[in-house]
Protein backbone atom coordinates (compact mmCIF):
# COMPACT_ATOMS: atom_id res chain seq x y z
CA UNK A 1 0.00 0.00 0.00
CA UNK A 2 2.66 2.18 0.78
CA UNK A 3 4.78 1.63 -2.38
CA UNK A 4 1.48 2.50 -4.20
CA UNK A 5 0.97 5.54 -2.56
CA UNK A 6 4.71 6.57 -2.68
CA UNK A 7 4.58 6.11 -6.94
CA UNK A 8 1.44 7.62 -7.21
CA UNK A 9 2.03 10.83 -5.76
CA UNK A 10 5.46 10.95 -7.95
CA UNK A 11 3.69 10.87 -10.71
CA UNK A 12 0.47 12.47 -10.39
CA UNK A 13 -1.38 14.27 -7.73
CA UNK A 14 -3.37 12.08 -4.77
CA UNK A 15 -5.76 13.60 -2.44
CA UNK A 16 -4.13 13.40 0.90
CA UNK A 17 -6.99 11.36 2.81
CA UNK A 18 -7.62 11.53 6.30
CA UNK A 19 -6.27 7.40 6.87
CA UNK A 20 -3.19 8.26 4.27
CA UNK A 21 -1.67 11.11 5.30
CA UNK A 22 -1.80 12.66 9.15
CA UNK A 23 -0.57 16.01 8.35
CA UNK A 24 -2.91 16.45 5.77
CA UNK A 25 -5.80 17.02 8.89
CA UNK A 26 -4.16 20.05 9.82
CA UNK A 27 -6.03 23.20 8.97
CA UNK A 28 -4.07 26.55 8.00
CA UNK A 29 -4.06 29.19 5.28
CA UNK A 30 -1.08 29.37 4.63
CA UNK A 31 -0.37 26.48 2.21
CA UNK A 32 -3.28 27.18 0.51
CA UNK A 33 -2.50 30.60 -0.45
CA UNK A 34 1.04 29.69 -1.36
CA UNK A 35 0.02 27.34 -3.29
CA UNK A 36 -2.42 29.86 -5.18
CA UNK A 37 0.05 31.80 -7.67
CA UNK A 38 1.22 27.94 -9.16
CA UNK A 39 -2.71 27.46 -9.31
CA UNK A 40 -3.79 30.84 -11.32
CA UNK A 41 -0.70 30.37 -13.52
CA UNK A 42 -1.95 26.95 -14.59
CA UNK A 43 -5.70 27.86 -14.78
CA UNK A 44 -5.97 31.40 -15.54
CA UNK A 45 -4.51 30.56 -19.61
CA UNK A 46 -6.54 27.88 -19.98
CA UNK A 47 -10.17 29.87 -18.34
CA UNK A 48 -8.99 32.56 -20.93
CA UNK A 49 -8.67 30.19 -23.73
CA UNK A 50 -12.29 28.69 -22.58
CA UNK A 51 -13.78 31.90 -22.61
CA UNK A 52 -12.89 32.82 -25.88
CA UNK A 53 -14.77 30.13 -27.45
CA UNK A 54 -17.80 30.90 -29.74
CA UNK A 55 -20.07 28.27 -29.26
CA UNK A 56 -21.25 28.72 -32.59
CA UNK A 57 -17.77 28.77 -34.12
CA UNK A 58 -17.50 25.49 -32.10
CA UNK A 59 -20.41 23.87 -33.86
CA UNK A 60 -19.23 24.52 -37.16
CA UNK A 61 -15.92 23.25 -36.16
CA UNK A 62 -16.95 20.17 -34.89
CA UNK A 63 -18.85 19.33 -37.75
CA UNK A 64 -16.05 20.08 -39.99
CA UNK A 65 -14.20 16.65 -41.45
CA UNK A 66 -10.85 17.96 -41.77
CA UNK A 67 -11.46 18.93 -38.15
CA UNK A 68 -12.99 15.26 -37.00
CA UNK A 69 -9.82 13.81 -38.94
CA UNK A 70 -7.42 15.76 -36.91
CA UNK A 71 -9.19 15.11 -33.86
CA UNK A 72 -9.14 10.85 -34.22
CA UNK A 73 -5.58 10.57 -35.76
CA UNK A 74 -4.52 12.44 -32.52
CA UNK A 75 -6.49 10.05 -30.22
CA UNK A 76 -5.40 7.15 -32.05
CA UNK A 77 -1.63 7.34 -32.81
CA UNK A 78 -1.48 8.90 -28.98
CA UNK A 79 -2.45 6.09 -28.20
CA UNK A 80 -0.76 4.07 -30.45
CA UNK A 81 1.94 5.48 -29.00
CA UNK A 82 1.67 5.28 -25.22
CA UNK A 83 0.99 1.81 -26.02
CA UNK A 84 3.92 0.96 -27.91
CA UNK A 85 5.75 3.01 -24.82
CA UNK A 86 4.36 0.20 -22.75
CA UNK A 87 5.45 -2.69 -24.84
CA UNK A 88 8.99 -1.37 -25.05
CA UNK A 89 9.65 0.74 -22.27
CA UNK A 90 8.78 -1.47 -20.00
CA UNK A 91 11.65 -4.26 -20.04
CA UNK A 92 13.75 -0.70 -20.34
CA UNK A 93 12.59 0.07 -17.30
CA UNK A 94 12.56 -2.90 -15.53
CA UNK A 95 16.25 -3.38 -16.66
CA UNK A 96 17.00 0.40 -15.24
CA UNK A 97 15.10 -0.57 -11.69
CA UNK A 98 17.07 -4.18 -11.01
CA UNK A 99 20.42 -4.30 -12.62
CA UNK A 100 23.72 -2.58 -12.29
CA UNK A 101 25.79 -2.82 -15.30
CA UNK A 102 28.57 -1.20 -17.22
CA UNK A 103 27.53 1.71 -18.88
CA UNK A 104 24.35 2.18 -16.80
CA UNK A 105 24.31 5.63 -16.63
CA UNK A 106 24.92 6.24 -20.27
CA UNK A 107 21.35 4.49 -20.93
CA UNK A 108 19.80 6.71 -18.12
CA UNK A 109 20.82 9.74 -19.44
CA UNK A 110 19.70 8.33 -23.07
CA UNK A 111 16.55 7.70 -21.79
CA UNK A 112 16.60 11.64 -20.11
CA UNK A 113 17.74 12.96 -23.52
CA UNK A 114 14.50 13.19 -25.47
CA UNK A 115 12.59 15.04 -22.68
CA UNK A 116 15.14 18.10 -22.61
CA UNK A 117 15.86 17.97 -26.61
CA UNK A 118 13.90 20.78 -28.40
CA UNK A 119 11.26 18.54 -30.31
CA UNK A 120 12.31 20.26 -34.02
CA UNK A 121 15.80 18.86 -33.24
CA UNK A 122 13.88 15.28 -32.56
CA UNK A 123 12.07 15.48 -36.07
CA UNK A 124 15.53 15.83 -37.66
CA UNK A 125 17.48 13.47 -35.97
CA UNK A 126 13.81 10.93 -37.00
CA UNK A 127 14.50 11.92 -40.74
CA UNK A 128 18.30 11.12 -40.29
CA UNK A 129 17.34 7.28 -39.59
CA UNK A 130 13.93 6.76 -41.03
CA UNK A 131 13.92 9.53 -43.83
CA UNK A 132 14.36 8.07 -47.42
CA UNK A 133 17.77 8.29 -47.44
CA UNK A 134 18.43 7.40 -43.30
CA UNK A 135 20.22 4.85 -41.82
CA UNK A 136 17.35 2.70 -41.59
CA UNK A 137 15.11 4.51 -44.08
CA UNK A 138 17.16 4.17 -47.29
CA UNK A 139 16.74 0.08 -46.77
CA UNK A 140 13.11 0.27 -45.96
CA UNK A 141 12.07 2.52 -48.75
CA UNK A 142 14.45 -0.10 -50.98
CA UNK A 143 11.77 -3.03 -49.68
CA UNK A 144 8.91 -0.32 -50.83
CA UNK A 145 8.26 0.63 -46.87
CA UNK A 146 8.44 4.84 -46.96
CA UNK A 147 7.63 6.35 -43.02
CA UNK A 148 7.81 9.98 -43.57
CA UNK A 149 4.27 11.49 -44.31
CA UNK A 150 2.62 8.46 -42.79
CA UNK A 151 0.90 8.32 -39.75
CA UNK A 152 3.35 5.63 -39.07
CA UNK A 153 5.51 8.99 -38.91
CA UNK A 154 3.96 10.52 -36.87
CA UNK A 155 3.40 7.89 -34.08
CA UNK A 156 7.10 7.66 -33.91
CA UNK A 157 7.63 11.26 -33.80
CA UNK A 158 5.17 10.92 -30.04
CA UNK A 159 7.25 7.89 -29.49
CA UNK A 160 10.41 9.24 -29.55
CA UNK A 161 9.67 12.17 -27.73
CA UNK A 162 6.98 11.28 -25.01
CA UNK A 163 7.87 7.63 -23.90
CA UNK A 164 10.77 8.77 -21.16
CA UNK A 165 7.94 9.88 -18.99
CA UNK A 166 6.41 6.24 -18.95
CA UNK A 167 10.16 4.88 -18.77
CA UNK A 168 10.71 6.93 -15.88
CA UNK A 169 8.03 6.55 -14.32
CA UNK A 170 7.47 2.76 -14.61
CA UNK A 171 11.17 2.39 -13.31
CA UNK A 172 10.80 4.22 -10.02
CA UNK A 173 7.77 2.22 -10.00
CA UNK A 174 9.91 -1.31 -10.42
CA UNK A 175 12.27 0.53 -7.94
CA UNK A 176 10.22 0.81 -4.70
CA UNK A 177 9.17 -2.74 -4.81
CA UNK A 178 10.66 -4.86 -2.48
CA UNK A 179 13.25 -7.56 -3.85
CA UNK A 180 12.59 -9.86 -2.13
CA UNK A 181 8.70 -10.23 -2.86
CA UNK A 182 9.87 -11.22 -6.12
CA UNK A 183 12.29 -13.50 -4.57
CA UNK A 184 10.10 -15.10 -2.52
CA UNK A 185 7.78 -15.69 -5.39
CA UNK A 186 10.39 -17.68 -7.35
CA UNK A 187 11.37 -19.51 -4.55
CA UNK A 188 7.80 -20.35 -4.50
CA UNK A 189 7.94 -22.37 -8.05
CA UNK A 190 6.70 -18.88 -9.85
CA UNK A 191 8.39 -18.35 -13.28
CA UNK A 192 9.77 -15.03 -13.91
CA UNK A 193 7.09 -14.04 -15.97
CA UNK A 194 4.73 -14.95 -13.47
CA UNK A 195 6.92 -13.30 -11.01
CA UNK A 196 6.66 -9.94 -12.96
CA UNK A 197 2.86 -10.17 -13.58
CA UNK A 198 1.98 -11.17 -10.36
CA UNK A 199 4.39 -9.12 -8.03
CA UNK A 200 6.08 -6.71 -9.47
CA UNK A 201 3.77 -5.05 -12.02
CA UNK A 202 0.51 -5.79 -9.79
CA UNK A 203 2.37 -3.50 -7.28
CA UNK A 204 3.81 -0.91 -9.41
CA UNK A 205 0.76 -0.65 -11.26
CA UNK A 206 0.05 3.12 -10.03
CA UNK A 207 3.52 4.02 -11.57
CA UNK A 208 2.92 2.29 -14.96
CA UNK A 209 -0.54 4.08 -14.94
CA UNK A 210 0.63 6.99 -14.16
CA UNK A 211 3.55 6.84 -16.55
CA UNK A 212 1.33 5.77 -19.88
CA UNK A 213 -1.66 8.45 -18.87
CA UNK A 214 1.71 11.50 -18.96
CA UNK A 215 3.43 9.56 -22.30
CA UNK A 216 -0.59 9.97 -23.61
CA UNK A 217 -0.68 13.03 -22.77
CA UNK A 218 2.81 14.70 -24.04
CA UNK A 219 1.91 12.09 -27.06
CA UNK A 220 -1.16 14.36 -27.74
CA UNK A 221 0.47 17.60 -27.81
CA UNK A 222 3.53 16.70 -29.87
CA UNK A 223 4.18 19.29 -32.47
CA UNK A 224 7.64 19.87 -33.51
CA UNK A 225 9.02 16.81 -34.16
CA UNK A 226 5.71 15.87 -36.00
CA UNK A 227 5.40 18.51 -38.15
CA UNK A 228 9.46 18.05 -39.00
CA UNK A 229 9.46 14.32 -39.41
CA UNK A 230 5.45 13.15 -40.55
CA UNK A 231 4.77 16.74 -42.71
CA UNK A 232 1.36 17.98 -42.52
CA UNK A 233 -1.73 16.51 -44.75
CA UNK A 234 -4.84 16.70 -43.32
CA UNK A 235 -6.38 12.87 -42.68
CA UNK A 236 -2.92 11.37 -43.13
CA UNK A 237 -0.02 13.32 -40.89
CA UNK A 238 -2.13 16.28 -39.54
CA UNK A 239 -2.84 16.29 -35.85
CA UNK A 240 -4.54 18.29 -33.72
CA UNK A 241 -1.40 20.42 -32.80
CA UNK A 242 -0.53 21.01 -36.50
CA UNK A 243 -4.16 22.02 -37.04
CA UNK A 244 -4.40 24.91 -34.50
CA UNK A 245 -0.96 26.16 -35.58
CA UNK A 246 -1.61 26.06 -39.23
CA UNK A 247 -5.53 27.47 -38.17
CA UNK A 248 -3.55 29.88 -36.07
CA UNK A 249 -1.70 31.65 -39.26
CA UNK A 250 -5.36 31.82 -40.85
CA UNK A 251 -7.54 32.37 -38.05
CA UNK A 252 -7.18 33.24 -34.27
CA UNK A 253 -10.90 31.68 -33.76
CA UNK A 254 -10.21 28.24 -35.99
CA UNK A 255 -7.08 27.62 -33.79
CA UNK A 256 -8.77 28.85 -30.07
CA UNK A 257 -11.56 26.65 -31.37
CA UNK A 258 -9.22 23.50 -31.94
CA UNK A 259 -7.48 23.81 -29.00
CA UNK A 260 -10.66 23.57 -27.13
CA UNK A 261 -11.63 20.56 -28.70
CA UNK A 262 -8.31 19.31 -27.85
CA UNK A 263 -8.34 20.62 -24.39
CA UNK A 264 -11.50 18.77 -23.71
CA UNK A 265 -10.93 15.45 -24.99
CA UNK A 266 -7.89 15.37 -23.44
CA UNK A 267 -9.19 16.75 -19.90
CA UNK A 268 -12.30 14.15 -20.09
CA UNK A 269 -9.67 11.05 -20.73
CA UNK A 270 -7.20 12.35 -18.05
CA UNK A 271 -10.45 12.92 -15.75
CA UNK A 272 -11.58 8.95 -16.56
CA UNK A 273 -8.42 7.55 -15.84
CA UNK A 274 -7.96 9.76 -12.30
CA UNK A 275 -11.11 8.54 -11.43
CA UNK A 276 -10.69 4.90 -12.42
CA UNK A 277 -7.48 4.84 -10.95
CA UNK A 278 -8.90 6.39 -7.61
CA UNK A 279 -11.27 3.78 -7.38
CA UNK A 280 -9.05 1.22 -7.82
CA UNK A 281 -9.34 -1.14 -4.26
CA UNK B 1 -4.04 49.27 -38.85
CA UNK B 2 -2.89 51.66 -36.76
CA UNK B 3 -1.74 49.68 -34.29
CA UNK B 4 -0.12 47.14 -36.95
CA UNK B 5 1.71 50.18 -38.14
CA UNK B 6 2.98 50.76 -35.22
CA UNK B 7 4.13 47.68 -34.51
CA UNK B 8 5.72 47.71 -37.67
CA UNK B 9 7.74 50.69 -36.84
CA UNK B 10 9.44 49.31 -33.56
CA UNK B 11 10.08 46.25 -34.96
CA UNK B 12 11.86 47.45 -38.42
CA UNK B 13 13.88 50.12 -37.07
CA UNK B 14 14.78 48.60 -33.56
CA UNK B 15 16.19 45.47 -35.61
CA UNK B 16 18.23 47.78 -37.69
CA UNK B 17 19.49 49.42 -34.98
CA UNK B 18 21.15 46.20 -33.71
CA UNK B 19 23.16 45.80 -37.04
CA UNK B 20 24.59 48.74 -36.19
CA UNK B 21 27.50 48.27 -33.57
CA UNK B 22 28.04 52.10 -33.08
CA UNK B 23 24.86 53.57 -31.79
CA UNK B 24 22.13 52.93 -29.91
CA UNK B 25 22.18 49.48 -29.53
CA UNK B 26 26.06 48.98 -28.14
CA UNK B 27 25.01 51.07 -25.42
CA UNK B 28 21.99 48.49 -25.02
CA UNK B 29 24.83 45.71 -25.61
CA UNK B 30 27.14 47.66 -22.59
CA UNK B 31 24.26 47.99 -20.32
CA UNK B 32 22.52 44.22 -20.54
CA UNK B 33 24.37 43.16 -17.50
CA UNK B 34 22.32 46.24 -15.50
CA UNK B 35 18.52 45.18 -15.69
CA UNK B 36 17.89 49.07 -15.34
CA UNK B 37 20.18 50.32 -17.28
CA UNK B 38 18.38 47.70 -19.98
CA UNK B 39 15.30 48.96 -19.07
CA UNK B 40 16.21 52.46 -19.11
CA UNK B 41 17.29 52.21 -22.44
CA UNK B 42 14.41 50.21 -23.21
CA UNK B 43 11.74 52.92 -22.34
CA UNK B 44 14.28 55.42 -24.02
CA UNK B 45 13.97 53.83 -27.42
CA UNK B 46 10.61 53.48 -27.27
CA UNK B 47 9.57 56.69 -26.16
CA UNK B 48 12.04 57.98 -28.89
CA UNK B 49 10.66 56.02 -31.52
CA UNK B 50 6.87 57.29 -31.19
CA UNK B 51 8.17 61.05 -31.08
CA UNK B 52 10.17 60.37 -33.93
CA UNK B 53 8.29 57.80 -36.09
CA UNK B 54 10.95 56.10 -36.94
CA UNK B 55 13.92 58.87 -37.48
CA UNK B 56 17.61 57.57 -37.06
CA UNK B 57 20.02 60.02 -35.35
CA UNK B 58 22.45 60.88 -38.07
CA UNK B 59 26.10 60.37 -37.67
CA UNK B 60 28.20 63.76 -37.80
CA UNK B 61 29.67 63.81 -40.59
CA UNK B 62 28.10 60.88 -42.23
CA UNK B 63 24.87 61.69 -44.56
CA UNK B 64 22.57 59.13 -43.33
CA UNK B 65 19.47 57.90 -45.83
CA UNK B 66 17.08 55.68 -44.80
CA UNK B 67 15.39 52.94 -46.98
CA UNK B 68 11.69 51.41 -46.07
CA UNK B 69 12.24 48.10 -47.90
CA UNK B 70 9.70 45.02 -48.40
CA UNK B 71 10.70 42.51 -45.83
CA UNK B 72 11.97 39.33 -48.77
CA UNK B 73 14.32 41.95 -49.54
CA UNK B 74 16.31 41.91 -46.37
CA UNK B 75 19.36 39.49 -47.26
CA UNK B 76 20.15 41.47 -50.51
CA UNK B 77 19.58 44.93 -49.81
CA UNK B 78 21.70 44.76 -46.49
CA UNK B 79 24.76 44.05 -48.71
CA UNK B 80 23.66 46.60 -51.59
CA UNK B 81 23.03 48.81 -48.51
CA UNK B 82 26.59 48.14 -47.23
CA UNK B 83 27.95 48.67 -50.56
CA UNK B 84 26.50 51.85 -51.77
CA UNK B 85 27.59 53.00 -48.24
CA UNK B 86 31.02 52.42 -49.06
CA UNK B 87 31.03 54.18 -51.94
CA UNK B 88 28.78 57.15 -51.10
CA UNK B 89 30.21 57.92 -48.12
CA UNK B 90 26.70 57.54 -46.72
CA UNK B 91 25.10 55.51 -43.89
CA UNK B 92 22.14 53.42 -45.18
CA UNK B 93 19.49 52.79 -42.97
CA UNK B 94 16.95 49.98 -43.44
CA UNK B 95 13.07 49.43 -42.29
CA UNK B 96 12.24 46.52 -43.15
CA UNK B 97 8.55 45.26 -43.02
CA UNK B 98 5.51 43.71 -44.88
CA UNK B 99 5.20 46.05 -48.00
CA UNK B 100 1.43 46.82 -46.72
CA UNK B 101 3.09 47.80 -43.46
CA UNK B 102 5.75 50.42 -44.91
CA UNK B 103 3.09 51.88 -47.31
CA UNK B 104 1.03 52.26 -44.28
CA UNK B 105 3.55 54.14 -42.30
CA UNK B 106 4.42 56.36 -45.50
CA UNK B 107 0.84 57.43 -45.64
CA UNK B 108 0.54 58.77 -42.33
CA UNK B 109 3.91 60.51 -43.08
CA UNK B 110 6.79 58.86 -41.37
CA UNK B 111 10.67 60.66 -43.09
CA UNK B 112 11.82 58.28 -45.88
CA UNK B 113 14.30 58.75 -48.51
CA UNK B 114 13.57 55.58 -50.55
CA UNK B 115 10.76 53.10 -50.78
CA UNK B 116 11.30 49.37 -52.49
CA UNK B 117 8.19 47.52 -52.52
CA UNK B 118 7.25 44.10 -52.90
CA UNK B 119 4.46 44.96 -55.20
CA UNK B 120 2.86 47.35 -57.43
CA UNK B 121 -0.24 47.83 -55.83
CA UNK B 122 1.84 48.98 -52.38
CA UNK B 123 3.77 51.54 -54.44
CA UNK B 124 0.44 52.89 -55.39
CA UNK B 125 -0.69 53.31 -51.98
CA UNK B 126 2.45 55.64 -51.84
CA UNK B 127 1.76 57.51 -54.76
CA UNK B 128 -2.25 57.99 -53.75
CA UNK B 129 -0.94 59.32 -50.10
CA UNK B 130 1.73 61.81 -52.75
CA UNK B 131 5.22 60.46 -51.02
CA UNK B 132 5.94 59.35 -54.82
CA UNK B 133 6.22 60.85 -57.79
CA UNK B 134 4.69 58.16 -60.07
CA UNK B 135 7.12 59.43 -63.21
CA UNK B 136 9.97 58.25 -60.62
CA UNK B 137 9.10 54.14 -60.11
CA UNK B 138 11.13 51.78 -61.84
CA UNK B 139 10.97 48.30 -61.23
CA UNK B 140 14.40 46.65 -60.09
CA UNK B 141 13.31 42.79 -59.26
CA UNK B 142 10.91 40.11 -59.87
CA UNK B 143 10.40 37.02 -57.74
CA UNK B 144 8.69 34.00 -59.03
CA UNK B 145 7.82 30.26 -58.02
CA UNK B 146 10.15 27.68 -58.82
CA UNK B 147 10.29 24.01 -58.34
CA UNK B 148 12.83 22.67 -56.75
CA UNK B 149 14.38 19.24 -56.63
CA UNK B 150 16.56 17.47 -54.93
CA UNK B 151 19.94 17.52 -56.60
CA UNK B 152 19.93 13.62 -57.85
CA UNK B 153 16.43 14.20 -58.86
CA UNK B 154 14.92 10.65 -57.95
CA UNK B 155 11.82 11.16 -59.75
CA UNK B 156 13.78 12.28 -63.26
CA UNK B 157 11.74 15.94 -63.07
CA UNK B 158 12.23 17.90 -66.28
CA UNK B 159 9.76 20.26 -66.76
CA UNK B 160 6.72 21.73 -64.34
CA UNK B 161 4.81 18.84 -66.46
CA UNK B 162 6.13 16.37 -64.36
CA UNK B 163 4.78 17.31 -61.26
CA UNK B 164 1.59 15.33 -62.50
CA UNK B 165 3.55 11.69 -62.68
CA UNK B 166 2.00 9.25 -60.60
CA UNK B 167 3.65 8.15 -57.42
CA UNK B 168 5.88 11.32 -57.16
CA UNK B 169 6.19 13.13 -53.32
CA UNK B 170 5.38 16.92 -53.79
CA UNK B 171 5.49 18.97 -50.71
CA UNK B 172 3.43 22.14 -51.29
CA UNK B 173 3.65 25.24 -48.41
CA UNK B 174 0.48 25.46 -46.58
CA UNK B 175 -2.40 27.97 -47.92
CA UNK B 176 -1.97 29.39 -44.72
CA UNK B 177 1.24 30.97 -45.41
CA UNK B 178 1.32 32.59 -48.95
CA UNK B 179 3.77 30.73 -51.11
CA UNK B 180 1.12 28.37 -50.37
CA UNK B 181 -1.55 30.44 -51.87
CA UNK B 182 0.81 31.05 -54.82
CA UNK B 183 1.21 27.81 -55.43
CA UNK B 184 -2.31 27.18 -55.30
CA UNK B 185 -2.84 29.62 -58.18
CA UNK B 186 -0.11 28.28 -60.12
CA UNK B 187 -1.79 24.98 -59.93
CA UNK B 188 -4.69 27.09 -61.24
CA UNK B 189 -3.57 29.31 -63.73
CA UNK B 190 -1.81 25.83 -65.41
CA UNK B 191 -4.87 23.93 -65.27
CA UNK B 192 -6.20 26.45 -67.50
CA UNK B 193 -3.20 26.62 -69.76
CA UNK B 194 -3.70 24.22 -73.21
CA UNK B 195 0.27 23.48 -72.58
CA UNK B 196 -0.73 21.37 -69.75
CA UNK B 197 -2.19 18.34 -69.80
CA UNK B 198 -5.89 18.41 -68.82
CA UNK B 199 -6.56 17.65 -65.29
CA UNK B 200 -3.07 18.56 -64.32
CA UNK B 201 -3.90 20.93 -61.05
CA UNK B 202 -5.99 17.96 -59.74
CA UNK B 203 -2.92 15.32 -60.68
CA UNK B 204 -0.56 17.68 -59.17
CA UNK B 205 -2.42 17.54 -55.93
CA UNK B 206 -2.75 14.10 -55.78
CA UNK B 207 0.76 13.59 -55.25
CA UNK B 208 1.18 16.45 -52.56
CA UNK B 209 2.71 14.37 -49.60
CA UNK B 210 3.08 17.15 -47.07
CA UNK B 211 1.59 20.77 -46.75
CA UNK B 212 4.68 22.59 -44.88
CA UNK B 213 4.41 25.03 -42.14
CA UNK B 214 6.19 27.46 -44.33
CA UNK B 215 8.74 27.58 -47.40
CA UNK B 216 12.37 26.59 -45.60
CA UNK B 217 10.65 23.26 -44.43
CA UNK B 218 9.49 23.11 -48.13
CA UNK B 219 13.00 22.94 -49.14
CA UNK B 220 14.42 21.05 -46.22
CA UNK B 221 12.24 18.35 -47.13
CA UNK B 222 13.91 18.24 -51.01
CA UNK B 223 17.19 18.95 -49.28
CA UNK B 224 16.83 16.05 -47.58
CA UNK B 225 15.92 14.34 -50.47
CA UNK B 226 12.32 13.40 -48.13
CA UNK B 227 10.25 14.64 -51.19
CA UNK B 228 10.79 14.52 -55.24
CA UNK B 229 9.90 17.84 -55.61
CA UNK B 230 8.66 21.19 -53.82
CA UNK B 231 7.57 24.65 -54.78
CA UNK B 232 9.04 27.53 -52.99
CA UNK B 233 9.58 31.65 -54.48
CA UNK B 234 13.08 32.07 -56.27
CA UNK B 235 14.42 33.95 -53.50
CA UNK B 236 13.88 31.75 -50.69
CA UNK B 237 16.75 29.46 -52.15
CA UNK B 238 19.59 31.20 -50.88
CA UNK B 239 23.26 30.75 -50.01
CA UNK B 240 24.10 27.17 -49.38
CA UNK B 241 20.66 25.58 -50.73
CA UNK B 242 21.45 26.84 -54.31
CA UNK B 243 24.19 23.99 -54.15
CA UNK B 244 22.00 21.21 -52.49
CA UNK B 245 18.81 21.39 -54.32
CA UNK B 246 18.28 21.94 -58.60
CA UNK B 247 15.83 24.42 -59.46
CA UNK B 248 13.00 23.97 -62.72
CA UNK B 249 11.94 27.49 -64.03
CA UNK B 250 7.41 27.88 -64.10
CA UNK B 251 6.85 29.50 -67.46
CA UNK B 252 5.95 33.59 -66.82
CA UNK B 253 2.80 32.58 -68.27
CA UNK B 254 1.50 30.59 -65.41
CA UNK B 255 3.79 31.80 -62.63
CA UNK B 256 2.79 33.83 -59.92
CA UNK B 257 5.16 36.71 -60.42
CA UNK B 258 5.55 39.55 -58.11
CA UNK B 259 7.26 42.59 -59.26
CA UNK B 260 9.17 45.14 -56.80
CA UNK B 261 9.48 48.64 -58.00
CA UNK B 262 11.82 51.54 -56.35
CA UNK B 263 11.56 55.19 -56.16
CA UNK B 264 13.31 58.08 -54.19
CA UNK B 265 10.39 59.73 -51.87
CA UNK B 266 9.38 62.88 -53.26
CA UNK B 267 9.84 64.94 -49.79
CA UNK B 268 13.01 63.17 -48.81
CA UNK B 269 15.36 65.86 -47.76
CA UNK B 270 18.45 64.85 -49.29
CA UNK B 271 16.79 63.87 -53.05
CA UNK B 272 20.21 63.47 -54.74
CA UNK B 273 21.51 60.87 -52.54
CA UNK B 274 17.92 59.01 -52.31
CA UNK B 275 17.91 58.85 -56.54
CA UNK B 276 21.43 57.72 -56.28
CA UNK B 277 20.57 55.05 -54.22
CA UNK B 278 17.77 53.70 -56.38
CA UNK B 279 19.85 54.01 -59.58
CA UNK B 280 22.41 51.76 -58.00
CA UNK B 281 19.73 48.79 -57.37
CA UNK B 282 18.83 49.20 -60.65
CA UNK B 283 22.47 49.31 -62.12
CA UNK B 284 24.63 46.48 -62.47
CA UNK B 285 26.31 45.77 -58.82
CA UNK B 286 22.50 46.50 -57.52
CA UNK B 287 21.20 43.87 -60.11
CA UNK B 288 24.09 41.02 -59.58
CA UNK B 289 23.73 41.05 -55.44
CA UNK B 290 19.78 41.20 -56.18
CA UNK B 291 20.67 38.30 -58.59
CA UNK B 292 22.81 36.34 -56.32
CA UNK B 293 19.86 35.78 -53.40
CA UNK B 294 17.84 34.49 -56.19
CA UNK B 295 15.46 37.38 -57.63
CA UNK B 296 15.57 37.45 -61.38
CA UNK B 297 16.28 41.05 -63.60
CA UNK B 298 12.92 42.92 -65.08
CA UNK B 299 13.23 43.41 -68.58
CA UNK B 300 12.65 47.21 -69.31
Amino acid sequence: MSNRSEALTRTRVVPATPERDAPARRRGWLLPILSMPMLVLLGLPLLALLLRVDVAELGRNLASPTVLRALSLSLTTATAAALLALLLGTPLAYLLARRTFRGRRLVDTLVDLPMVLPPAVAGIALLLVFGRRGWLGAPLEAAGISIVFTPVAVVLAQLFVAAPFYIRSAAAGFAEIDGELEQAAALDGASDFDVFRHVTAALAWPAILGGIVMTWARALGEFGATIIFAGNFPGRTQTMPLAIYLGFERDLDLAVTLAFLLLAASFTVLLVVHWSLGRRP
Amino acid sequence: MTRMAGTGILFGTCHVRDTRPSTIAGAAHGGSGRPAAALRWLFACVAFLLLTACTPPAQPGRPELVVFAAASLTDAFAEIGARFGEEHGATVTFNFAGSQTLAGQLTSGAPADVYASANARQMQAAIDAGRIEPADVRDFASNGLVIVIPRDNPASIGSPADLAAPDLKLVLADAAVPAGQYSLQFLDNASGDPAFPPGYGAAVLANVASYEENVRAVLAKVTLGEADAGIVYSSDVTGTQRDQVQLIAIPAAVNVVATYPIAPVADSAQPELARAFADFVVGPTGQAILEKYGFDHVQP
